[in-house]
C-alpha cells in the first residue's frame, strides 16, 4: 500500500514540468561539475584511500571541497575531531544557504526536509534561488518547487557520482607521480576565489594560509583547526573595530 | 601502475562522521520547525569561517614539500596556482570560472612538473 504511494508520487514528480525544467537549468551548468567530480575521484585514490573508502566517500559525503579538504588530513593520520572541524568549516556556507531555503522546505515533514537538505549542493542554491525569491502560497506552488528543486539536485547528485566514480577507476590507469591530485587544491582556490567577495574575507584567507604554514609543526594536522580560529577571530577584531565598516566590506 | 590501498574501520568511521557533517550543515535551518535565531557573533564569524578553513588547507599544499617550506621559485604548484586564479579574477568569477580555474591550473603544471620536473 504505501510502497505503491511512493512509486505513485514518484511518477508524479518525475512527470510534473518542473522536474523537469529544473532538470534542464542544472545540466547547463553540470559539465563544469563533472570536471571536478572527476578530480575529486582521482585525488581520493591517489592520495592512499581504497577504492572502497573512496566509493564509500563519494556516494555518501557528496560534498566535493569537504572532500578534497578531508583528503591530505586523512593521509597524514590527523585526529576524526580534526578532520570533522576542518569539513564542518568548509561546509558552514551552506549553512548560510539552508537559512534562505527554510521557508520553502518547512512545509515538508522532517526525514523529506534532511534528504532536501543533504540534496543543496551550491550549484542546487543558486538555481533555485535564482528561479523562486518566495515560498509558493498554495500546495501544487510548493509542490512546483519542490519538482524543480529535485529535478535539479537529483541530476547533480547523478552527475558529480557518475564523474566521480569515473575518476576513481581512472586513477589506477593514470600514473599517481603526474600529481592529477593537485587538480583538487585548484579546484578548492577556485571555490575560496569565489567566496572572497569582500576585503576581511581576503584577509581570512591571507591570515589563514599564513598561520597554517608557521604552525605547521603542531601534531595532529592542529595547524589547519589554529589557522582557521586566529583568522577568523583577527577578521571579526578589524569588523567589530572599524569606524566605517563600508570601507572595508564594500559590497558583498 | 595500480595503487594497493587498503580499505580501514578508521577510513570508514571518518566517512560517516563526513556524511553526517554534510546532512546536518545544509540542513541547519530547517532541521526544526521552531524559531531561533543565531547569536551575532556566531553569524559574524560565519562569513569568515569557511574561506579561512579552505586557504588553510590549500596554502600549505602549494608552498610547502614534507613540512618544509620550500626555498625554490621552481615548483610547479607555485606556476599553477598563479594561473589559476590569475584566470579565475580575468573572468571575474563568472560562468564556469572554477572549471576554467582546474583546467588553466593544471595546463600549467602538467608540463611543468613531468617535463620538467619541477
Amino acid at each position: 500500500m504505501s510502497q505503491l504511494n511512493i512509486i505513485t508520487q514518484a511518477r508524479h514528480l518525475l512527470q510534473h514540468p518542473e522536474f523537469r525544467l529544473g532538470a534542464r537549468h542544472m545540466s547547463q551548468v553540470s559539465p563544469g561539475l563533472a570536471a571536478w567530480g572527476l578530480m575529486t575521484g582521482v585525488a581520493m585514490v591517489n592520495s592512499g584511500m581504497s577504492v572502497w573508502e573512496a566509493v564509500a566517500m563519494s556516494l555518501l559525503v557528496f560534498a566535493g571541497s569537504s572532500q578534497l579538504a578531508a583528503i591530505p588530513l586523512i593521509a597524514a593520520g590527523a585526529p576524526v575531531w580534526v578532520i570533522l572541524t576542518t569539513s564542518f568549516c568548509v561546509n558552514l556556507r551552506f549553512v548560510v544557504f539552508s537559512a534562505q531555503m527554510r521557508p520553502f522546505m518547512l512545509h515538508l515533514p522532517l526525514g523529506k526536509r534532511l534528504f532536501n537538505g543533504y540534496l543543496t549542493a551550491d550549484l542546487s542554491y543558486v538555481l533555485f534561488t535564482k528561479r523562486f525569491d518566495k515560498p509558493a502560497s498554495d500546495e501544487a506552488g510548493r509542490r512546483a518547487q519542490i519538482a524543480y528543486f529535485q529535478g535539479g539536485t537529483l541530476l547533480n547528485w547523478a552527475s558529480w557520482q557518475t564523474a566521480s566514480l569515473t575518476g576513481i577507476v581512472l586513477a589506477h590507469s593514470i600514473p599517481s607521480a603526474w600529481g592529477l591530485g593537485f587538480a583538487g587544491i585548484l579546484a578548492l582556490a577556485g571555490v575560496a576565489s569565489s567566496l572572497a567577495t569582500n576585503t576581511l574575507r581576503r584577509v581570512s584567507a591571507v591570515v589563514a594560509g599564513a598561520a597554517a604554514v608557521a604552525a605547521f609543526a603542531l601534531p595532529f594536522k592542529l595547524n589547519i583547526v589554529v589557522a582557521i580560529a586566529a583568522a577568523v577571530a583577527l577578521a571579526m577584531l578589524i569588523d567589530n573595530m572599524s569606524p566605517d565598516k563600508q570601507v572595508l566590506k564594500n559590497k558583498n | 601502475m595500480m595503487p594497493t590501498n587498503e580499505t580501514d574501520a578508521w577510513t570508514l568511521a571518518v566517512i560517516v562522521g563526513l556524511t553526517v557533517i554534510t546532512i546536518v550543515t545544509r540542513s541547519m535551518f530547517f532541521i526544526s520547525k521552531s524559531d531561533w535565531k543565531m547569536p551575532h557573533w556566531v553569524e559574524q564569524g560565519l562569513q569568515y569561517a569557511p574561506i579561512a578553513a579552505l586557504a588553510a588547507v590549500i596554502v600549505p599544499e602549494v608552498v610547502m614539500t614534507q613540512g618544509q617550506l620550500i626555498t625554490t621559485w621552481q615548483d610547479a604548484r607555485l606556476f599553477a596556482l598563479a594561473a589559476g586564479l590569475g584566470y579565475f579574477f580575468w573572468r571575474k568569477g563568472k560562468g564556469q570560472a572554477v572549471l576554467g580555474t582546474i583546467v588553466v591550473g593544471m595546463a600549467v603544471y602538467l608540463p611543468l612538473h613531468i617535463i620538467w620536473g619541477w
